[in-house]
């Protein structure tokens, strides 16, 4: 390692390991360089020209993307001559923009926009012309393209040569004609591909998914992990009126650097749902009603005190940490075993970096389930289920699983009520993950936590929640529920 | 001889000497009149040597920088760990430049001999020639020559019979102009998009496929095989004014100019002497309003600065202008100068990569304005936005194209404002080219 060298920006010192960009070391120092072309996960274009800044000693002024930082230099962000060529750069970017602000799906995370309020020129002096237009092009499943608000950054012609390595995209014609460009005959359906729209600066790039579904600046964004698969990418889920309506990837240099796969991008409907378990039910009469928690806690803690060993539970991999935990304890003394199965597809690496894929196992929490005792024996454990003394579901819908004998007694925890599942003696409704707190251990082994995006529907529950108050009607509980 | 005038007895023929006689394509006819000696002494001096002998001539990149070739050569590792790069820069695209085309047409082996030569002072085996798209006859011509001198051994996995690998390999553009940048070259040999790239890293760290690579125009390259028979300080003296110019030029002329054509001179030769007494001077019943002595991307001069200039690097720059490429433009007094600006902001519009945000939409831009005055629609602020804009295009980009349209906007404004001011009254000059 070679040793750290210390510059001044905008009158900071700040010390950065040799190699760092100015604009990175920059970012370090607290001072933001506006900037578009230039992306911390994508080969260095430098060709936008908006993060011109002066150092000292330099006839130029110089793109601080592509200038390494040196030791000893003095670099200036915010001097005239800087503030200028940006207030240039801006202009020309925006002599050929639609400013069709109101109805861009940008609007309100465009850095066009932002930049422009920050230092941009008020009004135009472009007026006697008329601005450049390119109809809107379907460039694949999920990509809109509306060449009239492009910048000709290349973040999304880089992304698809250089990280996903399926060069689709390219830059056509020259000159104020150019624009993005999809080879012919081609698509942009790479199951990467999607991240070209949260890499696009401004609104030219769009995912149909969203198309219209909300103004951003009235979402409300949470962090969590995506449940698409055993990766552990880190994400954002961003939801309006209590309804998940986006997921962006949450940058995370160790797991999924700035992207997501499209896989995890666009299956979130589920989390929005309506026809969940909204009640705790009990079985009275040959019919599941429902009833309060209390009740309802009553009745699972006299199933369990009164049933036999052996237990069996069939638990999902894509519960938290937590209620599988919670389940373990249920199942500690001896009682009983569990398993899980993961539902799979093929697995995509995303080229560009090392170790990210969508995997082919598409649960989220497989290694938390392992870590907290359950095996991947599911078919035995069905088997077992048959003359089990207690079966207990942890929200697996038990697809192509018989109802359980009528004599075995059974505890469903669960998101929706499986018709496998009604003749459980007592049903409790769980959150999913959008509704919880929890964490997933990612098939590296890395615990990460996600939190609440949205509220869970009637009174159903965390499952650790749920559990844990099972725990404690039977008197072995730690707690959390009382 | 000379093309297509017969060579004038004030011009210094060294490059031009056979210009206009097709014999000389011929590699008998062309070794019989002393060529491949060069090569044959160069490989028998060290690689060292033969740079040496460059940096002492003096002789400056003819594409247009007018960086000492011999230091450009000198930049290359020593130790090679890589495969070394030399290109050849035959893209002339420079408006109003003609010299590489006119010297590949004629001597096409003075070319491959000075290529061969680089290559080898330089330790690279492999040797693009990136020639203008357009240049079919060039191309044919040079392609016959290379196919002669592999015939003869002269190229190919033992040159020579020296046990040199020398492979020379002609690359045909495909009518960018910007494919002329160094960078740009590289990446179209690739079989990217021309784009120029970012400097750093510099061609000779980082060019071709990421290896260290020398890029020399034509000219220059055709210069090197008389440096290394003559030897550099004979080279050297060559010139009539700083010794920081050396050796002769070829001055492509063309415009309103009675006597168009390559001429090849001395540097330091009085441009006054190249225009009026060489080139014949004004057509009948015209004055020279203006010159553009370095090809389209140099500042205008007027027709009294060009009359005080000497065509030498230091010369041109002392009249706040360059001397480029040599292709000199001029302009008489018939000529609408808004009306040529607005077509070299057209065209550099036309041809500008897209990649920076001031050249893709400035030069778009400036052309807009520029016509839309000659529409007789200007407006008084349009010279001061012009100037502006020109100021956002310059000293801002990758590389120097917007910087070359917004030169020409600016030095035409400044020393022919009058011609802008009735521009806005007016609108076009009627009956003016």
């Amino acid at each position: 390692m070679s040793e750290p060298l210390t510059l001044t920006i905008e009158g900071r010192e700040v010390r950065v390991p040799p190699g760092t960009s100015v604009l990175e070391a920059a970012k370090l120092a607290g001072v933001l360089v506006p900037h578009y072309c230039y992306h911390p996960s994508l080969p260095v274009a430098g060709s936008c020209r908006m993060c011109l800044v002066e150092i000292e000693g330099q006839p130029k002024l110089a793109a601080s993307c592509a200038t390494p930082a040196a030791a000893g230099m003095t670099v200036r962000v915010s001097s005239p001559a800087a503030k200028a060529a940006r207030q240039g750069v801006l202009e020309f970017l925006l002599i050929n923009h639609p400013l069709d602000c109101p109805i861009c799906d940008q609007s309100g995370e465009c850095e066009l926009q932002d930049y422009t309020f920050q230092e941009g020129r008020q009004g135009t002096r472009y007026g006697a012309y008329a601005k450049r237009y390119n109809p809107v092009e379907d460039f694949g499943p999920d990509v809109l393209y509306v060449p009239n608000r492009c910048i000709l950054c290349t973040r999304c012609v880089r992304f698809m040569e250089h990280v996903a390595e399926a060069p689709v995209l390219n830059v056509s014609e020259r000159g104020d004609r150019a624009r993005i460009g999809i080879d012919a005959g081609q698509l942009l359906d790479h199951a990467w591909s999607g991240n070209v729209v949260d890499l696009c600066p401004v609104g030219s790039l769009l995912s149909k998914d969203f198309l219209h579904k909300a103004r951003v600046w009235d979402l409300d964004k949470t962090a969590s992990v995506c449940t698409g698969c055993a990766q552990g990418c880190t994400v954002s889920l961003e939801t309006r009126d209590n309804t998940v309506v986006r997921v962006k990837p949450r940058p995370n240099p160790d797991v999924n650097r700035h992207f997501i796969c499209d896989h995890g991008r666009l299956d979130y409907h589920w989390m929005n749902r309506a026809d969940r378990l909204e009640t705790p039910l009990v079985q009275e009469g040959g019919r599941l009603v429902a009833c309060d928690w209390e009740r309802a806690l009553e009745r699972a803690a006299g199933l369990l005190r009164s049933a036999k060993a052996p237990w069996v539970a069939l638990v999902s991999p894509g519960a938290s940490c937590e209620a599988l935990d919670a389940l373990a304890r249920l199942l500690a003394p001896g009682k009983g075993s569990g398993a899980f199965r993961v539902a799979t597809g093929p697995e995509v690496p995303l080229p560009g970096v090392p170790g990210l894929a969508l995997r082919a196992e598409r649960a989220p929490n497989v290694q938390g389930a392992l870590a907290a005792g359950f095996t991947r024996e599911w078919d035995a454990a069905v088997a077992r289920a048959r003359d089990a003394g207690l079966l207990v579901v942890l929200d697996d819908d038990l697809a192509g699983v018989a109802a359980p004998p009528a004599g075995v007694p059974f505890l469903y925890v669960g998101t929706a009520l499986p018709d496998a599942a009604r003749g459980a003696a007592v049903v409790l409704p769980c959150a999913n993950a959008a509704e919880e707190e929890g964490s997933f251990v990612n098939r590296d082994g890395r615990r990460q936590a996600y939190y609440q995006a949205r509220s869970a529907p009637g009174m159903a529950r965390p499952a650790a929640w749920v559990l844990d108050a099972v725990l404690a009607a039977l008197g072995a509980g730690t707690g959390v529920a009382a | 001889m000379g093309y297509p005038h017969p060579s004038h007895p004030r011009e210094t023929v060294l490059l031009s000497r056979d210009f206009g006689d097709p014999e000389a394509r011929r590699l008998d006819v062309w070794i019989r009149r002393g060529g491949y000696q060069a090569l044959e002494k160069a490989l028998g001096m060290g690689r060292d040597a033969v740079i040496e002998e460059v940096k002492t001539s003096g002789v400056r990149g003819r594409g247009g920088a007018g960086f000492p070739a011999g230091v450009k050569w000198g930049f290359m590792p020593k130790q090679k760990s890589r495969p070394h790069y030399l290109c050849c820069n035959a893209d002339e695209g420079e408006p109003g430049t003609f010299k590489d085309r006119e010297i590949m047409r004629w001597t096409p082996h003075a070319v491959i001999e000075g290529c061969a030569i680089a290559a080898y002072a330089i330790q690279a085996e492999d040797v693009y020639i990136y020639v203008r798209g357009e240049f079919t006859e060039p191309i044919r011509v040079l392609q016959g020559a290379l196919d002669e001198a592999y015939a003869k051994g002269i190229l190919g996995a033992n040159a020579m019979g020296r046990g040199v690998r020398i492979d020379v390999t002609i690359h045909r553009g495909a009518g960018a102009y910007i494919c002329g940048e160094e960078t740009a070259l590289m990446n179209s040999i690739e079989g990217k998009r021309g784009n120029p790239r970012v400097k750093p890293p510099f061609p000779a760290a980082a060019g071709l496929w990421g290896c260290p690579t020398t890029i020399n125009n034509v000219e220059t390259l055709a210069a090197v095989p008389h440096i290394v028979v003559k030897g550099g300080a004979w080279y050297k003296g060559l010139s009539l004014s700083n010794p920081r110019s050396t050796g002769t030029k070829l001055f492509s002329v063309c415009g309103a100019i009675a006597k168009p054509g390559n001429y090849e001179v001395t540097m330091g030769f009085p441009m006054k002497d190249l225009l009026w007494d060489l080139a014949g001077g004004p057509l009948p019943g015209r004055r020279i309003k203006a010159v553009q002595p370095g090809g389209s991307s140099v500042p205008f001069i007027t027709a009294e600065e060009a009359e005080r200039t000497l065509l030498d690097y230091e010369g041109c720059l002392a009249v706040g202008t360059q001397l480029g490429s040599g292709g000199v433009i001029v302009y008489d007094d018939a000529t609408d100068l808004v009306y040529q600006v607005m077509r070299l902001a057209r065209f550099y519009a036309h041809e500008s990569c897209a990649q920076c945000t001031q050249c893709r939409e400035g030069t778009a831009w400036t052309t807009k304005i520029l016509q839309k005055m000659l529409r007789g629609e200007g407006r008084a602020e349009d010279l001061d936005l012009l100037a502006d804009l020109a100021e956002q295009m310059t000293g801002k980009t990758i590389c120097v194209l917007s910087d070359s349209c917004a030169a020409a906007v600016t030095s035409a404004m400044q020393k022919f404002r009058p011609d802008f001011e009735a521009c806005l009254r007016d609108g076009r000059r009627a009956g003016a080219a």
